[in-house]
């Protein structure tokens, strides 16, 4: 159980998908102009990174890994299918991103109406993708590890994503350098922002 | 039945070759179209990752222009995200495998990045915005323009970062072992993720301070 919350705060502060490794940064430059549509992205964003990692974790694990069609039949047992990874993670994203479309909007038009936009845009954004390779690569033990690891991820780059709104909502009224101006002030924020999150390095989980 | 009238326009006129000049410079995918900021800032704290991510996206990105390009008229527009992410995802297989093979150490460090070329927004917005719209061979040398508009600042950005942060550059040591004996050090935090920012940041100055037009109005 402590490890689970180990994993959530690790990906949330010290593993930040934005600050450590600039996932999902052309939707957190393009979207981040007022706190309202951001909160609607960030949220978005949670909710499916908190399904496809769980998904994209049992294909992985029963699916891909190299051994892991053992549970099909004993011949199987030297079958590495991992080279496949891509296409097939990148495949349950972009339908997934349908299905949480369509169940959304049958069963919720209200939270649709505020998230609905954003969902499309969410299947090719690198943040989502990047969750399912990292859970790949560092190989979490269970389900509820990867979970955890999915909706963590998704917190921190909410985090980000809102920060940066709020930041750049009041900065509208400073007199920045002309040439600086929109993109330029934007990026070197967010470069201030990654180093006061270096601060949470220090923790030792 | 179609009664268009075929120019054949020479494979270098000046229009094509504004298709591959202009994403160097004036619509630079990722300073100006702000595309592909992830992997960017991610492998650019030496400059030979930076070098073999370059390649490899101008590939990617190339040849999947050509392909989606042959394939556009046959696309339902419903579904073509879908079709373009399967192109590009078998594209990157292909690249990942020969990066496993031939350069395992570089393949390594790039870790997940290779991967995301997937998600890469050059590619999905030059096949969105070019691809689906040209013939082949506009799409062909627009694909190599934005990738080499891309790799271009990726090797700026790498170049400063390796230079001040490891006093190298492709990995040859630079600084003389004398200044180091007489107290200069090496600025680990160059090498550090939040510098990466703030170096595109003073790149996007620098191009804005000359260009003028680019300037956002706020």
């Amino acid at each position: 159980m402590q490890e689970i919350f180990n994993i959530f705060i690790k990906s949330i502060f010290i593993d930040n998908m934005i600050f450590a490794y600039f996932l999902g940064m052309c939707s957190y430059l393009a979207v981040s102009k007022t706190v309202k549509t951001s909160v609607g992205l960030g949220a978005a964003v949670v909710f499916v990174l908190g399904i496809t990692v769980p998904v994209d974790y049992m294909l992985n694990e029963y699916i891909l890994k190299a051994g892991a069609l053992e549970w099909l039949d004993a011949s199987f047992a030297d079958v590495d299918l991992s080279f496949l990874s891509f296409i097939m993670f990148i495949a349950i994203i972009a339908s997934m991103v349908q299905l949480v479309e369509m169940i959304v909007e049958k069963f919720s038009p209200a939270l649709y109406s505020s998230l609905g936009i954003f969902l499309p845009l969410i299947a090719v954004n690198c943040a989502i993708l990047g969750g399912s390779l990292f859970m790949q690569e560092r190989e979490y033990q269970s389900l509820a590890q990867a979970t955890s690891f999915g909706i963590g991820s998704g917190v921190g780059w909410f985090l980000a994503i809102v920060g940066i709104a709020a930041i750049r909502e009041k900065i509208r009224y400073s007199d920045v350098p002309a040439p600086l101006r929109g993109l330029g002030i934007t990026f070197i924020i967010t470069g201030l922002m990654g180093i006061a999150f270096m601060s949470f390095l220090g923790i030792k989980l | 039945m179609s009664t268009e009238i075929r120019e054949r326009e020479a494979l270098f006129s000046s229009k094509n070759i504004k298709l591959l000049k202009n994403p160097l410079s004036l619509s630079n995918p990722i300073t100006v179209q702000v595309l592909g900021i992830c992997s960017a800032l991610a492998v650019t704290a030496k400059l030979e990752p930076a070098i073999v991510m370059a390649i490899s996206v101008t590939l990617v990105t190339a040849v999947s222009n050509v392909v989606i390009s042959f394939l556009r008229n046959g696309i339902p527009p419903r579904i073509r995200i879908i079709v373009q992410l399967v192109v590009v995802a078998t594209l990157v297989i292909v690249v990942d495998q020969i990066l496993k093979a031939f350069v395992y150490d570089v393949s390594k460090q790039l870790s997940v990045f290779v991967g995301l070329i997937i998600t890469n927004c050059i590619i999905m917005g030059r096949l969105e915005a070019f691809a689906m719209a040209n013939k082949p061979w506009p799409s062909f040398l627009d694909g190599i323009g934005n990738g080499l508009g891309y790799g271009l600042i990726l090797i700026i950005i790498a170049f400063f970062r390796e230079l001040l942060g490891s006093g190298s550059i492709y990995g040859f040591h630079l600084i003389p072992e004398s200044f180091y004996e007489l107290g200069y050090k090496n600025n680990g935090l160059m090498i550090l993720p939040p510098m990466a920012l703030i170096v595109v940041g003073v790149i996007i100055w620098v191009q804005r301070y000359y260009t003028r037009d680019l300037i956002e109005k706020n």
